[in-house]
């Protein structure tokens, strides 16, 4: 597909920002055109948050996605509120360790998602973000695993080095 | 040239600043454009530059005129009710001469409105919210890129033309990522030659030359009006020199949109969907808004059945489609206010409503 | 033989447009000398407010520009960036220092601007012709005041040397008055003690400057001079406030 276009969204806090962000930086090492755009305002920590994220073969022009072809909830009121942004058949990854409900359409491609429990088997439940990230690029294929690899190594650098393994053991360790 | 990177909009304007040969920054924080003083609080010092953080936009504004007044080349940024606050350092700046790049990442009012991204700035930008026959040269970038790339001819102009210059972008470019080449910095040599080329610049005479004075008071009316006269020539200069836009598809277009900074971008897949359906619309790119590119409308083809604003304001970039359109062509808007983005079909139905066309 | 007086080089042989018995030219002579006396009149730049004294720069031989109303304090914030080493002063009267501009010079003290600012009070808004300002005192008739200032209509004057003197930033802070030859005398050490504090950058400088306004106080020079003794030094006690060690 030449244009991916994907809002993820979730709780501050949650890394959903990250998220958008890391799969821009590895769409632009694949030479890719990307924008990444947030929504932005007062709530910071346990607010709601979200980004969309653009990755395309051509030129982009706005940046807003109308339609998405993906869309990653978090939480429930995400589900609700972006549900509704898919097109027909669009892909629809749901953290389902805290989204009990099911969506409203029937039209979508659904990847449910126990991310807080996959991420406290690997001992660490703030990696819950990158097991969602790990299922996006699995299956919407928006950029390659070895990009994000590489955007996590220069994320993780430094003294921030020692919890590269875990990031990456995460982005594979949820199966559909 | 360096490498791509991916950047926030704010992020790459400070870094374009720094390398466009800026030390000097003054700011008070502002909701979309904060990243900017924080870049710079971080980063100039690193230069040998110098970062305050004002206690309002009223001195912030004041003390960039004291950085430019004393020969550096000087940054400010805010956001639409900041850039009002700053209405009176601008009026006196012009009137003082004093160079300046001004970056307004726009967001919703009026009064404080909301803090999303907008384009209701625009008369305040080319209109001039201070008092007296004055203009601000300004430059509309839709992307990242174009930004970056805009900043260092805006000293550039702003110190040929001896008057602040507005870079006029907005809470979707601000806040936005996108991969950016940032310029190089210029040499040492010729960020060294800025203060050398400014010889009424206030340096402390060191009792060699006559004092230099840097006044706005004109009592005598035949003084003023002369002062008046001498900006005056520089503006009409600066109307034949600066003008900077971009049209796409005019030629086969039957329908013209026009549209600046980031709302340009979502006109640009307006025309596709408007493609799609057989009706041809092309693109007038303001860049810059004062001297506004009357000239472009002149390409516009007389087939055409209506020239259409698309704006984040309720129709004030409009007033200059009309005086640009000379009532050739119907002038329609198409807009969304609050901080709300305008969407490609949302722009689409409007081209579809001025038209005619049945849905 | 040796000169008694000589024309100072800080002032250009300009007649001021000063109303006879104010006292703007003695302030600014004092301040040019104490310039020229160390030496410093090319490495000084300073900032004219909106008021009278706006035309200062027609007078001071040194490098100026004009500013906003009140604005002063930030504009000399922004010179003071751009050359370190330069001294850098503000001239501003009641109206810009004490009004409009409180927000500018309240912070330029609290982030101890190495500036000093040079407050002429003369409890009057002079270049619009006689308006209370915020140093106006309790009763005296203004043209925005007719009857005189009262209290609870407008408040008590306000003393900025105590107000900026709480501020950390501000290590040097003095009231001096030009209301008699002596009074002209210690003044001119304030200023230079204030130059001092520049020169060794420890810090902001405030020097208040008790002046008259014969015009609009409606009297005529010698009984303006003899109002500030009686009315203002007893409401604006004279003497230093705050000073660094290394000037005293």
């Amino acid at each position: 597909m030449a244009t991916h276009k994907l809002v993820i969204a979730g709780f501050g806090g949650q890394g959903v920002m990250l998220m958008g962000q890391m799969i821009a930086y590895a769409g632009m090492l694949e030479g890719k055109e990307v924008t990444w755009m947030p929504s932005y305002g007062p709530e910071m920590r346990g607010g709601t948050a979200n980004c969309s994220v653009i990755v395309s073969d051509k030129k982009i022009s706005s940046p807003i996605i109308v339609e998405a072809t993906a869309v990653a909830a978090m939480n429930l009121p995400s589900l609700i509120k972006f549900e509704k942004i898919l097109k027909p058949g669009g892909q629809l990854f749901m953290n389902t360790s805290l989204i009990k409900e099911l969506p409203t359409r029937n039209d979508l491609e659904i990847y449910q998602i126990e991310a807080n429990e996959i991420a406290v088997a690997l001992r660490n439940d703030k990696v819950s973000n990158m097991v969602i990230l790990g299922a996006i690029i699995n299956k919407t294929g928006i950029v390659k695993q070895e990009s994000i690899e590489k955007v996590m190594e220069k994320l993780f650098s430094g003294n921030k080095a020692k919890l590269l393994p875990l990031n990456k053991q995460a982005l594979t360790a949820w199966e559909a | 040239m360096s490498e791509k990177v991916l950047m926030k909009g704010n992020e790459a304007f400070a870094e374009a600043a720094i390398r466009s040969g800026c030390r000097y920054y003054f700011g008070y924080p502002i909701t979309p454009q904060n990243e900017i003083p924080e870049y710079m609080s971080r980063e100039l010092p690193k230069v040998g530059g110098s970062f305050v953080q004002a206690e309002s936009e009223l001195a912030a504004i004041s003390m960039a005129y004291g950085g430019a007044v004393a020969g550096g080349r000087v940054f400010v940024s805010s956001s639409s009710p900041g850039i009002a606050l700053m209405q009176e350092g601008f009026s006196f700046l012009c009137s003082t001469e004093i160079p300046l790049v001004i970056l307004n990442v726009s967001r919703g009012g009026p009064g404080v409105g909301g803090i999303q991204p907008g384009q209701a700035d625009y008369y305040q930008a080319t209109r001039g919210g201070g008092n007296g026959d004055y203009h601000l040269i300004v430059f509309a970038p839709s992307s990242i890129q174009e930004a970056v790339d805009m900043m260092e001819m805006a000293f550039r102009v702003a110190e040929e033309y001896r008057n602040p210059v507005m870079i006029l972008a907005d809470g979707l470019i601000g806040q936005m990522m996108e991969p950016v080449v940032l310029p190089n910095p210029i040499p040492d040599a010729v960020r060294e030659g800025i203060l050398k080329a400014k010889p009424w610049a206030l340096t402390g005479t060191k009792e060699g030359r006559p004092h230099n004075v840097v006044k706005s008071l004109y009592l005598k009316p035949e003084e003023l009006e002369n002062r008046i006269m001498e900006m005056d020539l520089k503006y009409q200069k600066a109307k034949e020199q600066l003008v900077r836009y971009e049209t796409n598809r005019l030629e086969e277009a039957e329908v013209v949109l026009v549209a600046y900074g980031s709302t340009a971008r979502i006109a640009e897949e307006a025309m596709e969907l408007l493609a799609e359906e057989g009706i041809q619309a092309g693109l007038i790119r303001p860049i810059s808004l004062w001297p506004f590119p009357y000239e472009a409308f002149d390409k516009i083809p007389e087939k055409v059945k209506a020239v259409i604003s698309v704006e984040l304001s309720r129709g004030q970039m409009m007033d200059d489609v009309k005086i640009g359109s000379k009532g050739r062509f119907p002038v329609g808007l198409s807009s969304r206010v609050g901080g709300i983005l305008i969407t490609p079909p949302e722009i689409a139905a409007d081209v579809k409503k001025v038209l005619g066309v049945e849905r | 033989m040796k000169p008694v007086f000589e024309y100072t080089r800080g002032m250009l042989p300009e007649e001021t447009t000063y109303c006879p018995g104010c006292t703007h030219g003695i302030a600014h002579r004092l301040i040019m000398e104490a310039l020229d006396e160390k030496g410093l009149l090319g490495e000084t730049i300073g900032v004219a407010p909106i008021g009278c004294s706006i035309l200062a720069h027609h007078y001071m031989n040194i490098d100026m520009c004009e500013s906003t109303h009140g604005r002063a304090p930030a504009i000399a914030t922004g010179i003071r960036r751009v050359h370190p080493d330069k001294i850098v002063f503000t001239y501003q009267g009641d109206g810009d220092l004490a009004s409009i501009g409180t927000g500018e010079i309240v912070h330029a003290a609290h982030r101890g601007e190495r500036i000093t600012s040079f407050f002429i009070n003369n409890a009057i808004y002079g270049m619009t012709g006689g308006q209370m300002a915020p140093t106006s005192l309790l009763g005296q008739k203004t043209t925005t005041s007719m009857d005189g200032r009262m209290q609870e209509l407008s408040g008590k004057p306000l003393r900025m040397a105590e107000l900026i003197a709480t501020i950390d930033g501000a290590v040097f802070v003095e009231r001096v008055s030009l209301d008699s030859p002596g009074n002209v005398r210690k003044a001119k050490k304030a200023i230079r003690k204030a130059i001092e504090v520049q020169e060794k950058k420890l810090g902001f400088g405030f020097v208040e400057i008790l002046s008259s306004c014969a015009t609009n106080w409606g009297v005529t020079p010698v009984k303006a001079l003899e109002w500030m003794r009686e009315n203002m030094i007893p409401y604006y006690p004279l003497g230093n406030l705050k000073s660094p060690e290394e000037v005293k």
